[in-house]
């Protein structure tokens, strides 16, 4: 006799919890036969400004923590993916990919992972600099996270895109709001599962579903998100983004690239959400005097 | 003890005798054209603009008012420079233009001094010692970058941007120029300029240098103009990359115009800068720190170090010596060797900076100046301190852009640290303490693009400078400068 | 000055708080003060001032009577082809020499001022140092320029090096005391500037860089050190100290950057040989150099100005 399945409730995650959206509205994005995905969270703007509020809070520690240590993180996530590959694999293909293409976008998300998992401890180091200064001074540039980046994830893809465009931005020490493919939202929502399984700690990364021109516009608005990423393709979407950000002088990135090619991720996809701290302090010098007299 | 000589020379006061800068070597012109295609070409409107010293409202020159239209020459040139010369020159050769205009600034250094002085109003000891001789540098810095840009993005092809329009600031005419053309020559993209109206003089004069270094015509072109010559630039549609240093305002604009372009934007904004002591600083060189981060070019700095908390333990002590120290300086003619404080660059300005002194006194702070006299003709702005200042106070958040500074108390790191990063701006900030420990910990903490540990306002064309937040993006100076002028494949 | 008649109060050596010192900030300081132009009226007037400061100084092994004599008789007649000159502010010898400087610069108003307290090493017990600066006095000496005992300033004990200023101070009675740091062998300006503070509380009336005998010696540096923890006394009691830059300044132009690194710390009421003086030999000649170069419009030679 045949089980009665029990059907997964899709949420929202944000601040290290997975509420449904406040609103309590849902939408049902359709696959390619017509026939509903599930009930998606329809995110409100509230839900924005809570992931907002959540990711400000965790920017500080995840921010300072150990460059080594975020890299470990970054790693378990590789692990808790490869554990969840079956789940990846199944949605993608309930969401329109064929079983190869599913296989090889789950299988390049765990690589993507890896990679900017070793990047965390060695992108400071690779654009750092000791300037050498005229004057009796120490000087040296260093790299620091923008800090709360809004991330819209490009629209044609449920995994891959969303992981590409986010791992670099937190690998460098930023916390995120994510906005997921509107139309095929599931990956991003088991993804939120991952990364609650992963240790990354609440807050780090916050992930809503629902209506992009609806979230956009709060995320590009709002004062406290440093930068958006956007990964879609809509110009005119873009162009409102970029218009927003005006509000507090948001940094803007856009990323068109196929994220299924095997080198579309880099080193300065990362620093492209870091800003250059210069530090100067006097060196002594000792054994005399070295003014003019 | 019977004296047949007083052997005491009783002075009471010793004071230095006035000691100008002679102007004679400088030979401005009447009037200024635009300087397009590597000719002096008059504005198509016809119309000039009065440029006045400061410090005395005379007259100095009269230039040329750009417009669309001569934007427009100005960007053709650049673009056929670009195409034609400039991206296809060997990087080597580049790189001996820019080296051959820095020699020839040197050269004309005491003019460019005295140029900048007349014009903007700043001392002579500081276009003389810091401008003239920085501007210099980072044209030599960045000529030896042309030729090794692949070592600056690893595993990257670096390509030049095409055509850059730039719109600088009236604080730092000169080094701002350079700032601006040296980095975008050495990355091989040509450049439109426009200098701020109040300031357009040393930029004039660089043409002149640009001329005479034989550098190809129209890889750099000069367009002197108001707000609107700035807006032609900004919204050319054959520019690639438009950088801008000026107010935050300003800089909101530029980016909404360039918002669905895709041209390239660097931004250097404004800041409220907080200098932050400690009780166990250096106190002296502290208070010296502060004189300089404030007071240096009249405060016309946007990174002035405008916000000061100091540790609660020391707060008497330090503003005591500030007080002190206040009135050792020497306000007045900008041309006299011995003058600390300048002319306020413009009439305008003077007008903003009394409101918000106004602002200040009615918000109930303590107001400290020394007593100087204040010559009759031209803007001057006595130093001021503003003392028991709240968080909360407009002249603690807004930037005032003049020498006035605001004193705040705290207790202990971690409320400085809050404090000081309470701020829309985040472009420097300095630490003053003993404490190596300490130093660290803030400057990681403060997000701010520079950090001067018991030091401020000092700057190096290796040494990249630029903001957080509202306080702009991208980087000029230093290997991190280069990336505002390149696209990477 | 009524401000001598202030009694200063006695405080521990580890309760003067000497502040910190970077040494990069204060070079910055100091080329400030370098970069002020100081022209026509104001330098002739700085000229004769800088003059008037000065203590013309012999110390060595091979001084004789000969030698202080005539010294003393150029501290008195700096260029007797010009009329107008100040003379010097004292005569500055070895505790032997002492008598016959008096009598050379007798009712002048030239001071004689003695080295003391085992100089310039300070390597002698406190009854050998209180017995020379007795002898000094007792010879005739107008003021002492004492040694702090560096070695035991280096090794920490403050309060040994405070006690030793304090009882050369209780010798000298009236006689204005000058305290030698001997900066050159102190290394930092941290010390430099602990070294100042306790010798200021410790009853100095003068503080003083160096012996001469060691370099550096009165860098703008040092002196800038030092006249700041005069200003810092000065601001907290009201006591007028003063300072003696000595040994390493010989040319008029290095006299007038002193002299307005004096007037913007301290102030003009500093600026009289009462409360600034230059310990220096070869200086006063440049300075009249100077002086007659301003007055003639030529340039000057040395076989023109008599070396002693």
């Amino acid at each position: 006799m045949s089980r009665l399945e029990i059907l997964k409730t899709y949420k929202i995650y944000i601040g290290g919890q997975f509420p449904r959206t406040e609103s309590g509205r849902f939408y049902s994005p359709l696959d390619k036969k017509g026939k509903p995905l599930g009930n998606i969270c329809l995110s409100s703007r509230k839900d924005v400004r809570n992931a907002i509020v959540a990711a400000r809070k965790a920017f500080g520690s995840w921010s300072e923590r150990a460059a080594f240590n975020r890299g470990q993180i970054l790693y378990r996530i590789a692990e808790m993916l490869e554990g969840r590959k079956e789940q990846f694999i199944a949605e993608l293909i309930q969401q329109g990919s064929t079983k190869k293409n599913a296989e090889e976008e789950v299988n390049l998300s765990i690589e993507r992972t890896v990679y900017y998992a070793g990047w965390c401890d060695k992108y400071q180091q690779v654009l750092s600099s000791v300037n050498p200064v005229a004057s009796s001074h120490f000087n040296f540039s260093v790299l620091e996270p923008t800090g709360v980046v809004g991330i819209l994830a490009p629209q044609n893809t449920s995994l891959i895109g969303l992981v590409s465009i986010m791992l670099p931005v937190i690998c460098g020490g930023n916390t995120c709001v994510v906005i997921a493919s509107e139309n095929l939202p599931l990956c991003a929502v088991t993804f939120a599962e991952v990364l609650n399984s992963s240790d990354v700690p609440g807050g780090v990364v916050n992930i809503l579903t629902g209506t992009n021109k609806e979230l956009n516009e709060t995320l590009s608005t709002h004062m406290d998100v440093n930068a958006i990423v956007y990964g879609g393709d809509d110009l005119e979407a873009l162009k409102q983004i970029q218009e927003n950000s005006v509000l507090n002088v948001k940094r803007v990135f856009s990323y068109s690239k196929d994220w299924n090619k095997a080198d579309s991720q880099d080193l300065y996809m990362i620093s492209d959400t870091q800003e250059i701290k210069t530090t100067w302090h006097p060196i002594e010098n000792i054994g005399g005097s070295s003014s003019s007299y | 003890m019977a004296t047949k000589k007083k052997n005491t020379e009783h002075v009471s006061d010793w004071n230095y005798s006035p000691s100008l800068e002679s102007t004679s070597h400088l030979n401005l012109k009447k009037r200024y054209d635009l300087f397009i295609d590597g000719k002096w070409v008059k504005p198509s409107s016809g119309v000039y603009f009065k440029t006045i010293n400061p410090a005395n409202e005379e007259i100095l020159a009269e230039v040329a008012h750009g417009n669309q239209d001569d934007v427009d020459k100005a960007v053709k040139a650049a673009r056929k420079a670009y195409t034609d010369v400039w991206s296809i020159m060997p990087p080597a050769e580049r790189a001996k233009y820019i080296f051959r205009i820095a020699r020839l600034m040197q050269e004309r250094a005491r003019e460019l001094a005295v140029a900048e002085t007349l014009d903007a109003g700043k001392t002579i000891r500081e276009s003389r010692d810091i401008d003239v001789p920085l501007a210099c540098n980072y044209f030599f810095y960045y000529a030896g970058w042309a030729d090794k840009l692949e070592y600056a993005f690893p595993n990257r092809k670096v390509e030049s941007l095409g055509v850059a329009g730039q719109i600088i600031p009236w604080n730092f005419p000169l080094l701002m120029a350079a700032w601006k053309i040296a980095p975008a020559l050495a990355t091989g993209n040509t450049v439109v300029l426009k200098p701020a109206e109040t300031t357009p003089l040393t930029a004039l004069i660089l043409a002149e240098i640009i001329e005479e270094s034989g550098l190809p015509a129209g890889v750099v072109n000069i367009v002197t103009g108001h707000g609107d010559t700035g807006a032609a630039i900004v919204n050319h549609p054959d520019i690639d990359k438009i950088a801008f240093t000026g107010s935050t305002n300003v800089g909101k604009i530029i980016q909404k115009a360039l918002a669905g372009t895709s041209k390239k934007l660097t931004l250097e904004l404004g800041g409220k800068s907080a200098n932050i002591i400690f009780d166990d600083a250096p106190i002296d060189q502290a208070v010296e720190g502060i004189v300089n981060g404030i007071f240096f070019n009249q405060g016309h700095v946007c990174c002035a170090g405008s916000r000061l908390y100091v540790q609660e333990s020391v707060a008497d002590l330090v503003i005591q010596k500030l007080k002190s120290r206040m009135d050792s300086l020497y306000l007045g003619n900008p041309l006299d060797k011995n003058t600390d404080i300048g002319a306020i660059n413009s009439k305008e300005q003077l007008e903003t900076i009394h409101k918000y002194i106004k602002i200040g006194k009615q918000e109930g702070a303590e107001m400290y100046q020394p007593k100087c006299s204040i010559p009759t003709k031209g803007f001057y702005c006595a130093p001021t301190l503003f003392i028991n200042v709240a968080q909360s106070s407009v002249i603690a958040q807004e930037e005032i852009f003049g020498p006035v500074l605001t004193i705040q108390t705290f207790r202990t790191v971690d409320e400085v640290i809050q404090k000081a990063n309470n701020s829309p701006f985040g472009l420097a900030a300095g630490v003053w303490t003993d404490k190596g420990s300490r130093i660290f910990n803030l400057s990681s903490k403060l997000r701010a693009g520079v950090i001067w540990a018991n030091t401020y306002n000092k700057f190096d064309p290796t040494s990249p400078f630029g903001g957080y937040k509202e306080s702009g993006f991208g980087r000029e100076g230093g290997l991190h400068g280069l990336n505002s002028y390149v696209k990477l494949s | 000055m009524k401000n001598k008649l202030v009694k200063k109060e006695i405080i521990h050596p580890d309760n003067i708080y000497s502040p910190s010192i970077d040494k990069v900030g204060v070079e910055e300081r100091v080329a400030r003060f370098q970069s002020r132009s100081i022209k026509n009226e104001s330098k002739l007037q700085g000229l004769k001032i800088a003059l008037n400061m000065i203590d013309l100084t012999t110390l060595e092994g091979k001084d004789t009577p000969g030698k202080v004599k005539q010294m003393c008789y150029k501290a008195l007649h700096l260029h007797d082809v010009h009329p107008n000159l100040p003379s010097v502010a004292a005569v500055c010898v070895y505790p032997s020499m002492v008598r016959i400087a008096k009598n050379e610069v007798k009712g002048t108003g030239v001071k004689v001022a003695s080295v003391s307290t085992a100089f310039p090493s300070g390597q002698a017990p406190l009854d050998v140092k209180i017995r020379d600066t007795q002898f000094a006095l007792d010879e005739g000496a107008d003021e002492i320029d004492m040694v702090i005992s560096r070695g035991k300033f280096l090794s920490g004990e403050y309060n040994f090096v405070f006690d030793e200023i304090a009882k050369i101070k209780e010798t000298c009675g009236k006689a204005r005391l000058k305290v030698i740091l001997e900066t050159g062998e102190l290394a930092t300006l941290d010390n430099v500037r602990k070294a100042s503070d306790i010798a200021i509380y410790a009853g100095a009336d003068f503080i003083k860089t160096s012996t001469g005998k060691i370099q550096p010696a009165a860098t703008m540096q040092v002196t800038y050190t030092m006249l700041m923890a005069v200003k810092d006394y000065y601001d907290k009691t009201g006591i007028m100290i003063g300072m003696k830059p000595a040994g390493g300044i010989s040319t008029s132009k290095l006299a007038l950057h002193n002299l307005v690194m004096v007037k913007e710390i301290l102030g003009n009421a500093w600026l009289t040989n009462e409360w600034f003086r230059f310990g220096a030999s070869s200086l006063a000649n440049d300075i009249l150099m100077q002086i007659m170069k301003m007055e003639t419009g030529v340039y000057q030679s040395s076989d023109y100005f008599s070396i002693d």
